[in-house]
C-alpha cells in the first residue's frame, strides 16, 4: 500500500506573531519552522497504516528550498520518499497550490502507479484555507472526506471516523481516495536513531510544476486588536489560595 | 443580483451557526441592493423554510435527491455547485464550521472559483460588481488577513460567533423552489454510513469552568490535584498541546488552534506559558486565572488574574481552602 502525504512548511511562532513591515508575511527572523499538527498526524497515520499493511510512505511539499527540512523530519519518523515542488515566493494561493500538487502527483503516479491514499491536513496552520486537499482530490478524480479522527483500510476501502456535534460518523471510501486528517487521530512518534540517519541520506526528488494564479489575493496581514490587560496578581504561592477563592465566589462559580 | 446563504443543518436540524449566516447574508444583500435567497440541502431540511423565512429570505431553494438523506461533503458540494450554476448569485455564504468549510470548498472546486474561509468582515462598499474585499482569520484566529476575491461569484464562510443572529422585523413568506439535483456515484460515496450519537453532558467546549494544565504539571499522575479542583468547581480539565504530545492526556482535552475553542466563565491555566496557538483557544474565556512560577510568562501578562507560584502547591491549597469554607 502506497501513501502520499502533503505537508506545508510554516513558521512556528511562540507568544505572538509579528508581521513584516510590508504586511505581506509573518516575520520569521527569529522563528523556527514546522508543519501543521494535523499534517504531522497525517504522516504518523500513513506510517502506521504501512506498518500494518505493507507499502511505503512518500511526503510531498510545495514550498521554498528550505522546506526540505520538513520533508526530512517526516522521513525521520518513517516516510521513505520525499518530493519537493520548489516555488520562489513564500506562498501560492489555494487554487494554484492545488493545481500544482495535482499535476506533480499525476506525474509521480505515471511512473510509480496510483497511491492508494493521499493524505492532507484538515487545514494548513498558517493560511487555514480548508481547501487545497479538496481541490487537489477533485482534479485527481478521487473522493475526499475531511476531519478524519480515525482512518483504517479494510479490503481496499478507507474507513474514516469523524466527530461532529451530534456524534461519531463513519465514512467509507473506495481506494484510491484522499483524506483530510485532524490532530488527535494518533500521537505522532519521535524520530528514531535509524530515522535520523535515513533523513540525512534521503534523496529529495524535485518536481517543478506551474499553476495558474487563483482568484483569492492577499492584500495584507494584520494582527487582531489585543485585549488590554492589567493583570491582577492575587498573590505568591499557597498564601494566594484565600484570594483565589474570594475571586471564585465573587464570580459566582459556587452558585 | 443575489446573495445565497447555504443553510447548514444536521438531519433537518438547523445549526446555530446558520442563524449568523442568514443574518450576514441579509445584511450584505441589503447593502448591495440585491435579493437574499437561501439554499437547503436534502428533503429532510424542507421544514426549515419557516424559520429561514423569518430571517427575510425571498426565495428558498430546496435541493432534492435521494442521496441527500444525510450529510455527504461531495454530494452537498455538488448540489451547491448546481444551484449556483442555475441561479448565478454574486455571493455564496455558509457557516465557518467543519461542514461549512468543507461544502464551500467542494462547491468552489467544482465551479473552479476561489473561496475565502472564516471571514470576519466584508467590504462595506461592496455593490456586487467589484472584487469583494474581506478580512479573514488565519492561524486559527491569531492573525487576520485582508484579501480580495477576484471572481464573478464569491464563495465564503463566515467565522463562527461573529455576527449576532437577528430575525427580520417584517417578512413576507419566502417563495419555495424545489430543485432536483443530479448526483452520480462519483459524489455519493463520501456519505455518512453510520453514526454513534454523542451522550449528552458537559464537555470541554461547554463547561463554565475549565481547570487546565500545561507542561509545568510534569506528568499524567500530577493532573490529580487539577481533577480534584475541577471537581470542586463542577468543571472539567483541559490541557495544552505539550501535555497531549507527551501522552499525559487525551487530545479531547486540548485547548487551542488545533484543539477545542472554549469560552468558560473562568479558565484556570496552570503551568501553561500561553503560546499564541494555545491562547486563541482560550481567549474567549470571560475570566482567566494563570498559575505560573514565571511572572513574565505570556499567559500571566495577558490574564486578568494570576498567582505566581508552583502549581503543585498552589492548586491543592485552593482546593483545601474551598473545602474549609464549604465544610467539605
Ligand atoms: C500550528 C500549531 C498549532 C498548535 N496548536 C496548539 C493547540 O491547539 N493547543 C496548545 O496548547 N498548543 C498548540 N501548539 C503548541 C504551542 O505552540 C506551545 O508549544 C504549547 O502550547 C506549549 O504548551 P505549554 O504552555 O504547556 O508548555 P510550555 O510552553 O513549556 O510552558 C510551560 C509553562 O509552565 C510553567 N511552569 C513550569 N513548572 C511550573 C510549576 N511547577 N508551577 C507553575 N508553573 C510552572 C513555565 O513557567 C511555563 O510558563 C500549536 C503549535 C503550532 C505550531
Ligand atoms: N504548499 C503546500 N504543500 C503541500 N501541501 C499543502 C500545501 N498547502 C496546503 N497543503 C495541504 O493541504 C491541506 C489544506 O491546506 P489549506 O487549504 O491551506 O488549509 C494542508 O493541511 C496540507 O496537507
Amino acid at each position: 500500500m502506497n501513501i502520499l502525504v502533503c505537508v506545508k512548511r510554516v513558521p512556528a511562532p511562540g507568544a505572538r506573531i509579528n508581521i513584516t513591515s510590508d504586511g505581506q508575511q509573518v516575520d520569521t527572523a527569529f522563528l523556527g519552522f514546522t508543519v501543521s499538527p494535523h499534517e504531522e498526524c497525517a504522516v504518523e497515520q500513513a506510517v502506521q497504516l504501512v506498518e500494518k499493511h505493507g507499502g511505503e510512505v512518500t511526503v510531498l511539499t510545495l514550498g521554498p528550498a528550505e522546506a526540505q527540512e520538513q520533508l526530512r523530519t517526516a522521513v525521520s519518523t518513517g516516510a521513505v520518499k520525499a518530493v519537493l515542488v520548489p516555488i520562489d515566493t513564500t506562498d501560492w494561493d489555494p487554487q494554484r497550490t492545488a493545481q500544482a500538487i495535482a499535476t506533480v502527483i499525476t506525474e509521480l503516479e505515471a511512473t510509480n502507479g496510483k497511491y492508494d491514499l493521499i493524505l492532507f491536513g484538515n487545514e494548513s496552520a498558517d493560511s487555514c484555507g480548508y481547501q487545497v486537499g479538496i481541490r487537489a482530490a477533485l482534479k485527481l478524480d478521487r473522493p475526499i472526506v475531511n476531519g478524519a479522527k480515525g482512518l483504517d483500510i479494510e479490503n481496499s476501502v478507507a474507513v474514516i471516523r469523524r466527530e461532529s456535534d451530534a456524534g461519531v460518523e463513519i465514512y467509507k471510501l473506495k481506494t484510491p481516495a484522499c483524506v483530510g486528517v485532524k490532530e488527535g487521530i494518533n500521537l505522532p512518534r519521535y524520530p528514531t536513531m535509524k530515522g535520523r540517519l535515513a533523513s540525512k541520506k534521503v534523496e529529495i526528488t524535485q518536481s517543478t510544476a506551474s499553476g495558474e494564479v487563483g482568484g483569492l489575493k492577499l492584500i495584507m496581514l494584520r494582527r487582531p486588536p489585543e485585549r488590554a490587560s492589567n493583570t491582577k496578581i492575587l498573590g505568591n504561592g499557597p498564601e494566594a489560595a484565600s484570594a483565589v477563592v474570594d475571586l471564585l465566589e465573587e464570580l459566582g462559580v459556587f452558585k | 443580483m443575489t446573495v445565497l446563504a447555504v443553510v447548514e443543518h444536521d438531519r433537518g436540524i438547523i445549526t446555530t451557526a446558520s442563524f449568523g449566516v442568514l443574518t450576514a447574508a441579509r445584511n450584505l444583500a441589503k447593502q448591495m441592493g440585491a435579493k437574499f435567497e437561501a439554499l437547503t440541502i436534502g428533503a429532510n431540511a424542507d421544514a426549515l423554510s419557516e424559520v429561514i423565512s423569518k430571517y427575510g429570505a425571498s426565495t428558498i431553494h430546496q435541493a432534492h435527491h435521494q442521496a441527500l438523506i444525510d450529510f455527504g461533503p461531495e454530494a452537498w458540494g455538488e448540489s451547491i455547485a448546481q444551484v449556483v450554476r442555475k441561479t448565478s448569485p454574486q455571493v455564496v455564504i455558509s457557516s465557518g464550521t467543519e461542514r461549512g468549510h468543507e461544502i464551500i470548498a467542494q462547491a468552489a472546486a467544482r465551479l473552479d472559483l476561489p473561496a475565502a474561509m472564516n471571514c470576519l468582515e466584508f467590504d462595506k462598499d461592496f455593490n456586487g460588481t467589484q472584487p469583494l474585499k474581506v478580512v479573514r482569520a488565519r492561524w486559527g484566529g491569531s492573525l487576520m488577513e485582508e484579501s480580495q476575491i477576484d471572481a464573478p461569484i464569491k464563495l465564503v464562510t463566515l467565522a463562527n460567533h461573529i455576527v449576532e443572529p437577528q430575525e427580520e422585523l417584517s417578512t413576507a413568506p419566502a417563495t419555495v423552489l424545489a430543485i432536483d439535483v443530479d448526483l452520480d456515484d462519483s459524489v455519493t460515496q463520501s456519505f455518512v454510513q453510520d453514526r454513534v450519537e454523542r451522550v449528552a453532558g458537559v464537555t470541554l467546549a461547554t463547561s463554565p469552568v475549565v481547570v487546565s494544565g500545561g507542561r509545568g504539571v510534569g506528568s499524567a499522575e500530577a493532573f490529580a490535584p487539577l481533577e480534584e479542583l475541577a471537581g470542586l468547581l463542577n468543571g472539567v480539565v483541559g490541557c495544552s498541546r505539550a501535555v497531549t504530545n507527551n501522552g499525559w492526556r487525551n487530545h479531547t482535552d486540548q485547548v487551542g488552534q488545533t484543539g477545542t475553542r472554549i469560552a468558560p466563565d473562568i479558565y484556570i491555566a496552570c503551568g501553561i506559558s500561553g503560546a499564541i496557538q494555545h491562547w486563541v483557544g482560550a481567549m474567549a474565556s470571560k475570566n482567566i486565572l494563570a498559575i505560573n512560577i514565571d511572572a513574565q510568562a505570556n499567559i500571566v501578562t495577558k490574564a486578568g488574574y494570576a498567582v505566581i507560584g508552583d502549581l503543585h502547591v498552589v492548586v491543592p491549597a485552593i482546593s483545601a481552602e474551598i473545602r474549609r469554607r464549604r465544610n467539605l
